[in-house]
């Protein structure tokens, strides 16, 4: 089979809004990943011990599963409970679910940075501890834990191709209807790929200079 | 319907999924290994070209969708005459794909090993394979083995995109089933529980065990 130099511009505009549609999910699912995760994260330091255990366990376990499945499983049964979730909206909810599990990872590393003496200030300053946690103890966790926050972007960029098994209208999905309209398979596949290539490189170069640099800012590394 | 009524139904039919998974997840886990030690002693090679073909491969690889990959090798490849029957195919891109990942925590482990255990192997006159062999690639197994047990996981969680290529995995079976029962909660749920418990109880375990192996039997315990 050969390459066709004309099919592969006639197809190149659909695919470059389709990743458009891609990088939308990417900063979607992120941004409900990084609200998601500090929830997470905060949850497991209550004092509760059986709250801690809960979310524990749930953070694993949404971790060591696959995403796709996560994917139908939102898609699939929130409408058994009465909810009928667009594909859209059930995509962002189990990407920025997955993608909250490991970023809370992330920043309970952050807030155990935080130096114990920070807490007994606040305590002897008689700060509440909602108070504490906005005005003394966050602002010091969440630049600590940025480092560690990038690579999570590159994969949840990379992750989300899944989406198209729902029927998210992303780059893969384009992709699959163009090949299914065509019967051309070759061009729009490795178009997929050079495309993420050509996005994901790039963000991994700069997520790693930006790490580098924040974390000689903040004094992690010499 | 009640629960128990369903996995008396459906139940071996997730079973069957289940172990078409292990396999898939068994076969990935041992050609990532190998694709990982392959491109991660490429990547460290004294050649300058040797170098950058591993450095294309692993950039390739981890640079873009694993579904991605899963697609071009499944129908991609038979338009230039390499058909790969579909169960291979699964398992070849799960493989290759965390071969790149890996391939970057080999080179890192190797690296880690001190320097004066390559000069002591050089002033014992050794010659590069075997002191690789015999010293360094032990020394950097204990090093690399934490950041395998995470990949393994991810092996297991990647297989589950064989089901897009209609491989008869658990992913697939669940589908399947959820389409024509609508029983979402409980078959997707079921699912969801046997993945986790196969990393729980059967991954987990397995590295957590070969660290220790490893650890004793290189005197580090």
């Amino acid at each position: 089979m050969e390459w066709k130099w004309d099919f592969t511009l006639q197809i190149l505009p659909r695919l470059i809004e389709a990743t458009g549609a891609t990088l939308m999910a990417a900063a979607f699912g992120y941004l409900i990943a990084m609200v998601l995760g500090l929830g997470l994260a905060l949850a497991q330091r209550t004092p509760y011990g059986a709250l801690t255990r809960v979310v524990r366990e749930g953070v694993e376990f949404i971790r060591s599963t696959p995403l796709i499945l996560q994917i139908f499983f939102v898609f699939y049964v929130a409408p058994q409970f009465g909810v009928t979730l667009s594909p859209w909206v059930a995509g962002m909810l189990a990407i920025g679910l997955h993608y909250a599990a490991y970023l809370s990872e992330v920043y309970r590393g952050g807030l155990e940075s935080v130096d114990r003496g920070q807490w007994e200030a606040a305590t002897s300053l008689n700060l509440g501890t909602a108070h504490a946690y906005r005005r003394i103890i966050l602002p010091q966790a969440l630049p600590n834990a940025i480092p560690g926050m990038g690579n999570y972007l590159v994969g949840i960029l990379k992750d989300t191709p899944m989406l198209s098994v729902i029927g998210v209208g992303e780059l893969m999905h384009t992709a699959n209807a163009i090949g299914a309209e065509t019967y051309r398979f070759l061009e729009p596949f490795t178009l997929v790929g050079l495309i993420f290539l050509t996005i994901s490189l790039p963000l991994a170069e700069l997520v790693r200079r930006a790490e580098t640099r924040l974390r000689r800012k903040l004094g992690l590394v010499k | 319907m009640s629960y128990s009524d369903f996995l008396v139904i459906h139940g071996p039919r997730l079973l069957g999924g289940t172990w078409i998974t292990v396999q898939q997840t068994v076969l990935a886990a041992v050609l990532a290994v190998l694709i990982a030690l392959l491109f991660g002693l490429l990547k460290i090679s004294p050649l300058r070209p040797v170098r950058a073909l591993a450095s294309v491969y692993i950039e390739v690889f981890r640079g873009t969708s694993l579904l991605v990959q899963l697609y071009w090798i499944f129908f991609v490849l038979p338009l230039f005459g390499i058909t790969i029957d579909k169960f291979t195919a699964g398992f070849v891109a799960v493989g290759l794909n965390l071969g790149a990942y890996g391939a970057e925590v080999v080179r890192g482990a190797i690296q880690s090993v001190p320097r004066g255990q390559w000069e002591a192997a050089l002033a014992l006159n050794l010659s590069p394979a075997r002191r690789m062999w015999r010293i360094i690639l032990p020394q950097a197994l204990v090093n690399m083995l934490p950041a395998w047990g995470n990949l393994m996981i991810e092996v297991l969680k990647g297989t589950a995109l064989v089901a897009m290529i209609s491989v008869a995995d658990l992913m697939f079976e669940a589908r399947q089933i959820n389409g024509s029962t609508y029983l979402s909660a409980q078959v997707f749920g079921t699912a969801l529980v046997i993945y986790y418990l196969l990393g729980r109880l059967g991954v987990t375990p397995l590295m957590r065990w070969l660290e220790k192996t490893v650890a004793r039997r290189m005197g580090r315990v």
